[in-house]
């Protein structure tokens, strides 16, 4: 099990590279959602795997079960999650607004802020 | 695999069963002080002549508790408060030594002096927006990253700090803004995912994520990928300060904000990177960051001398103090690279300079050019006829940046310098040397241009464009000159007396070495044994 999520978590750290190599934003954004998940399920694989024991203390009991799911690598997705899944809304809107602003989604075109013909600073006075 | 006993467990072994001594509180005090101000100006964000208000007097006691903790943490050494009550490594520490109140401090003033420069600088729009409580959340981030004893939770902060970065930057939404946040949001978000990677390797080898329960393992373990995990950790760390191959995002994107956000940024967000680099690879990871001391040693070289080029190929005042700043991480990077005490101190001792440099010369540069009314080197000029103390203020913080003594840039450069020929390494001192000369070169190419050179812009042209730069009527001149004096003034102080920051550096840096104090104020049971 462990070796088929490490499979699917490279699968996705791949595919989530592939679109970020790309010169247009909205696949940029797919990879980086892409990403995210990918860390998840890394951490998740991390965590180590156990079957159908979930994470609960029982009645009278002061420890869990023994082959329990390990609950800190998914405590620690949740916050991952949250966190990424506010940043690519972020992201979005930006996208969107530069997309309307800039008129283009492909990065090589956005120069503004870095101008192709920059002027080189004088050599004397 | 959860560990299991089949014994009743007393779970007064987990918990923390003293009160907390009121003293402790001081350790989260900072980020619990930032946020619940941020919070409250979210609360009031109507109406915006209240922001300055609260978030004024909220950095002063920012700067004072931040004093306070330092004062504490050097008197008793390194204070943990565990959060929950949950004992290590179960809850989620915050453990600060003297590393961590160092750079705490020394934010703390920064952000002070650049929420007094917002006064005039960030106008009635660009407050709508939100500058204060980003600015207060942003300090929440970084104090947070400075104090926190958990690599998970140093994720978080990040990220908090990251997201309130982002507000920052597009303030306003000019165009400009937008195309240079693009790149800086995109690469940065990139950089922390890298950092969240490692750390869920980090959980899956160790366990654990509190850093002295890891500094306690990493020195036992074997056979586990940890090589791996630390070249992960130096691209994520090198891509947050902007090192040299992953360092483009930064002269992209720091000169479009308002000034006052540009001296922010350009003087705490990659320091942050450099903190977390120095705790993970210095203290968690001493014998991994020995075998990949020569690719930072590299990495530093290449940085020092791409930035410094940089440097001198820019016309835009503020895109120059871009690459000023990423010659400082260079300078950093080499004291990591060479790791010995003297190198780890020079290293932290040029961080606390650089945080309290790159803001005033963000804040001098933002001045110079409401003065002449261009950022353009070509285009400025006559500052020494219209304001001769601003002027040789200005000389002063070029000297500092530059390395040239007597100011602060000399005592962590010479440290630096001779700590690397200390161990040989004669290329790297050479590289720190060059590349100071360049970055001297390049500052006072900008003094003669657009200090001393006859103005070229007729006056009444300039006072308009620079009425339009500085941007608003909000509070008296003065008021925006303080911040960028006061910060020139501790630079020039740092330099002429250096006794007390080069001790307290080599402190923090034996700390950082020997992480014994550290450990046993996490685990005061595993010290006594």
């Amino acid at each position: 099990m462990e070796v088929l999520l490490a499979c699917l978590v490279g699968a996705f750290f791949a595919a989530a590279i592939y679109l970020i190599l790309s010169r247009h934003t909205v696949r940029m954004l797919l990879g980086i959602a892409i990403l995210g998940n990918a860390v998840n399920l890394l951490i998740f694989t991390g965590g180590r795997l156990t079957r159908e024991v979930p994470p609960i203390i029982g009645i009278g009991l002061d420890t869990l079960p023994a082959g329990a799911a390990n609950p800190l690598p998914q405590a620690l997705i949740l916050t991952a999650i949250v966190i990424s899944f506010s940043f690519f809304a972020f992201l979005l809107v930006l996208t969107y607004r530069a997309f309307q602003e800039l008129g283009t989604d492909d990065t090589d075109e956005m120069r503004l802020a870095e101008p192709k013909s920059e002027p080189m600073p004088p050599a004397g006075y | 695999m959860a560990a299991v006993t089949s014994t009743p467990v007393d779970l007064s072994a987990a918990f923390v069963m003293a009160p907390t001594v009121p003293g402790d509180w001081l350790v989260i005090l900072p980020p619990a002080l930032m946020i619940t101000a941020g919070a409250l100006l979210m609360m009031v964000r109507h109406r915006i002549h209240l922001h300055a208000l609260i978030a004024i007097p909220a950095l002063v006691l920012l700067v004072l508790t931040d004093a306070a903790l330092l004062y504490k943490v050097v008197a008793e050494g390194p204070v943990t408060m565990m959060m929950g009550r949950w004992l290590p490594p179960f809850g989620i520490a915050f453990t600060v030594d003297l590393f961590g109140a160092l750079m705490c401090f020394v934010a703390g003033i920064v952000a002070l002096a650049a929420g007094i420069a917002a006064l005039k600088d960030i106008n009635d729009s660009s407050r709508r927006y939100g500058f204060f409580p980003f600015l207060l959340l942003l300090m929440a981030g970084v104090s947070g990253a400075f104090l926190t004893g958990d690599v998970f939770n140093l994720y978080v902060w990040f990220e908090v700090l990251l997201i309130s970065s982002f507000g920052l930057l597009i303030l306003g939404s000019e165009r400009e803004q937008i195309d240079g946040a693009m790149k800086y949001a995109v690469l940065n978000l990139i950089g922390t995912t890298l950092f969240l990677i490692s750390v869920g390797y980090l959980y899956a080898i160790f366990g654990t994520l509190n850093m002295a329960d890891i500094a306690l393992k990493a020195r036992e373990i074997e056979g586990a990928p940890l090589m791996t995990l630390s070249a992960l950790f130096v691209l994520a760390f090198a891509m947050k300060a902007a090192a040299f191959p992953v360092n483009f995002w930064l002269p992209a994107s720091y000169h479009t904000p308002r000034i006052t956000v540009s001296a922010l940024f350009g003087g705490l967000l990659t320091k942050v990177g450099i903190y977390a680099l120095m705790r993970i690879m210095v203290m968690l990871f001493p014998l991994q960051r020995e075998e990949l001391s020569l690719v930072i040693g590299v990495l530093a070289a290449l940085t020092l001398i791409v930035a410094a080029l940089g440097m001198l190929a820019q016309d835009d005042m503020r895109r120059m103090a871009g690459y000023a700043v990423i010659v400082g991480i260079g300078n950093m990077l080499a004291g990591i690279a060479v790791g010995t005490v003297a190198g780890i101190s020079g290293a932290l001792l040029y961080a606390l300079h650089s945080i309290l440099a790159m803001t005033a010369l963000y804040l001098v540069i933002g001045r110079a050019a409401a003065l002449t009314g261009t950022f353009s080197l070509s285009g400025a000029g006559g500052i020494y006829r219209i304001a001769p103390g601003f002027a040789f203020a200005s000389l002063a913080l070029f000297l500092a940046v530059a390395g040239l003594p007597p100011f602060s840039g000399l005592w962590p450069k010479i440290m630096l310098v001779k700590a690397s020929l200390d161990i040989g390494a004669w290329w790297l001192a050479g590289t720190i040397l060059l590349s100071g000369f360049l970055t001297t070169v390049a500052l006072g190419r900008t003094f003669l241009f657009a200090y001393w050179r006859p103005p070229l812009t007729t006056p009444s042209a300039a006072s308009v464009q620079g009425a339009a730069l500085a941007g608003g009527k909000l509070a008296p001149d003065r008021l925006t000159t303080w911040p960028l004096y006061g910060l020139i003034a501790i630079v020039t102080l740092f330099g002429l007396l250096p006794e007390g920051p080069l001790s307290l550096s080599q402190m923090a840096a034996e700390g950082l070495l020997q992480p014994v104090s550290y450990i046993q104020s996490v685990f005061p049971q595993a010290g006594a044994q």
